[in-house]
């Protein structure tokens, strides 16, 4: 047992979760209050930045740290281990999450507050941030769970027919895979008699030569890209993504996704280190798969929602792409692609709304003349469609540069090809959305154009505003990449050597 | 017994995947629900069994004296249980309004978030 009360610095590794779940219950208690709703949550989500750049700071300093709960020593308490990894994924998301709950002030009406948008919001934070800094196994699932309960709650807010219709099949699809994850769960707790990560770890080599570890490792392969929506089970993003308020499907398209990508590479490298190379190929070719279906669907689809959405499953498959290839350039890669892809495609989303204000429609046939209508509009559309696809001076280029050398140093030349090929379709779709709704100028929406009632001005004025905010996050990545880089690289090397979080979780001499 | 309770769990498997492959809502959600309980006992076994001997430690001592019963499974499989009950009972109201709203419970109508007519792009400029 461990005597000595917690310190108080050490409280900072659970700050991420525990402000959003005490905020959220706050929030449930006054629902009554929607006055309220907005600024609670505003605030939550600056302190859990807050508190986010302030771990950050400590685990690049100072490598991992760990924080034990309940007096019980690992592996028999619950840690919470946070690592560069976690602690810059925690991050961004945060990021993202502020940027999208300040679009949703004026976006989400009274009835869509008293229902509940807020305090769903702040859960599914806690949840998505409690993945990203927990170091148990069988926590990472019960995170996982309490932000798909609370993305259920938004996916219906609203009850429309599609939103019905879609997230039945997010919901039932979600918690196959999740179950699925309990399944490699509860074997590994039958192979190695711990769930603690970084006890797993430090195990990796004392299994039982007769385990099937390489079955195991399939498993979690299998359930974490259903939650990631990998090919070929990437079927109900598309299908679920497109239905509730933008707000909603930026938050979705920015942040699950990647809890998905996260937990790949938690169990892929700091657990199934060996099994993941003989896994490669198939990685390889799920990750080459995945790039060009999304980018192919993309180039399918008129609605611009659907277009974001198909691009979120073709910027999984870049990321794959890194875990298949598993060395420190590629990894880190993989890493600083999924930053940059949180803040990008929640940006791309929340465009879409914009352009549905000004234009009157999410759909290609009807949008058009929007670069009359808002030449700043433009410039962010170009700025964000450059970062989506990969091109300067956007966040994409970078990590698809390290993660194109990463491929052509480990001679898989057909990940490399996939990588560039699906950044050339994510170009021609965007460009086809940019061509039509920005600067086409001859069909009904010119005329057709709702008048701007004041307060829909304000909302306008404020999502611009918010769009900005992400637009300049991304060329500041693409302009000065070294810091992102560096962190990214932090974070590879310390997920590929794992002695520093297993220390961190197990001081040498017992410690405590 | 670990060897018997193998081939319950497989045939809890067998059959929850075999409800989940129909189009019907309803079957779906009843292979999720076996499925669910499948695990719950997977999870059991992994544990390995061990009648009637309760992992209570004697007084003065630190550690148990001899082999006991696992206690741990327990507790994963009480949360696994709360959170897939709640779950469940989400779903069945989920699917209950998608029935009333949609008018069918069979998958290959559940055509509204993605219209079978829903034509390409534009192609011209």
């Amino acid at each position: 047992m461990i005597a000595a009360p917690v310190t108080a610095a050490d409280w900072l590794v659970v700050a991420p979760v525990l402000v959003p779940i005490v905020c959220g219950a706050i929030l449930l208690m006054i629902r009554h209050n929607v006055r309220w709703h907005a600024l609670v949550a505003v605030a939550a989500l600056l302190a859990m930045a807050a508190a986010n750049v302030a771990l950050l700071t400590r685990v690049l300093g100072e490598g991992p740290v760990s924080m034990t709960m309940g007096s019980w020593l690992p592996p028999f308490g619950i840690s919470f281990t946070v690592d560069a990894l976690g602690a810059m994924f925690s991050l961004t998301a945060s990021f993202v999450a502020l940027a999208c709950c300040a679009y949703s002030v004026l976006d989400i009406d009274v009835t869509g507050r008293r229902y509940g948008f807020y305090p769903f919001l702040l859960l599914m934070m806690a949840g998505v941030s409690g993945a990203f800094l927990t170091g148990d196994m069988f926590n990472l699932y019960v995170w996982f769970e309490v932000f798909l309960i609370s993305s259920f709650g938004l996916l219906i807010l609203g009850s429309e027919k599609p939103q019905i219709d879609g997230a039945t099949k997010y919901a039932i699809l979600n918690l196959v895979g999740t179950t699925l994850f309990l399944i490699a769960t509860g074997y590994l707790y039958g192979t190695f008699g711990t769930l603690n990560m970084a006890d797993l770890a430090a195990r990796v080599g004392q299994a039982d030569a007769a385990a099937p570890l390489t079955t195991l490792a399939s498993l979690f392969l299998l359930a974490f890209c259903m939650k990631a929506a990998a090919f070929p089970v990437n079927f109900w993003l598309p299908a679920s993504y497109h239905t509730p308020p933008v707000i909603t499907g930026a938050l979705f398209g920015g942040l699950l996704t990647k809890v998905g990508i996260y937990a790949l590479l938690r169990t892929m490298l700091t657990i199934f280190a060996v099994e993941r190379a003989e896994l490669a190929g198939v990685i390889g070719w799920i990750a080459a798969a995945t790039m060009l279906v999304g980018a192919l669907g993309a180039l399918a689809q008129s609605d611009i929602r659907r277009i974001s959405g198909f691009l979120v499953i073709s910027g999984v498959g870049v990321m794959l792409a890194g875990i298949a290839l598993g060395t420190e350039r590629g990894l880190s890669g993989t890493i600083f692609y999924a930053v940059h892809s949180m803040v990008s495609l929640s940006a791309l989303y929340l465009l879409g709304g914009l352009m549905r204000q000004r234009g009157g429609s999410f759909s290609l046939h009807s949008l058009s003349g929007l670069y009359t209508a808002s030449p700043f509009l433009t410039l962010l559309a170009m700025v964000i469609s450059l970062a989506v696809a990969g091109l300067p001076p956007g966040s994409g280029l970078w990590p698809k540069v390290m993660l194109v050398k990463a491929a052509l140093d480990g001679g898989a030349w057909p990940l490399a090809m996939a990588v560039l090929l699906s950044g050339f379709l994510a170009t021609i779709a965007l460009g086809r959305v940019f061509i039509l709704a920005f600067w086409r100028t001859d069909t009904v929406a010119a005329g057709g154009r709702p008048a701007d009632a004041p307060a829909q001005a304000a909302a306008s004025r404020l999502g611009v505003a918010t769009i900005t905010l992400l637009a300049l996050a991304m060329v500041g990545m693409g302009v000065m990449p070294e810091p992102f880089v560096r962190a990214a690289t932090a974070a590879a090397s310390g997920l590929i050597d794992t002695s520093a979080y297993v220390q961190a979780v197990f001081p040498p001499g017992g410690g405590q | 017994m670990e060897s018997v309770f193998a081939i319950l769990v497989g045939l809890f498997f067998a059959a929850g995947i075999y409800l989940m492959l129909s189009r019907h809502i309803i079957r779906i959600l009843l292979g999720v629900s076996l499925f669910g309980n499948a695990v719950n006992l997977l999870i059991f076994t992994n544990g390995r069994l061990m009648r009637e001997i309760p992992p209570v430690i004697a007084e003065g001592l630190d550690v148990p004296a001899g082999a006991v019963a696992n206690p741990l499974p327990q507790a994963l499989i009480l949360t696994a249980i709360v959170i897939s009950f709640s779950f469940f009972a989400f779903l069945l109201v989920l699917a209950y309004r998608a029935y009333q709203e949609i008018g069918t419970d069979d998958t290959d109508g559940m055509r509204i978030a993605e219209p079978a007519d829903d034509g390409l792009p534009p192609m011209g400029y």
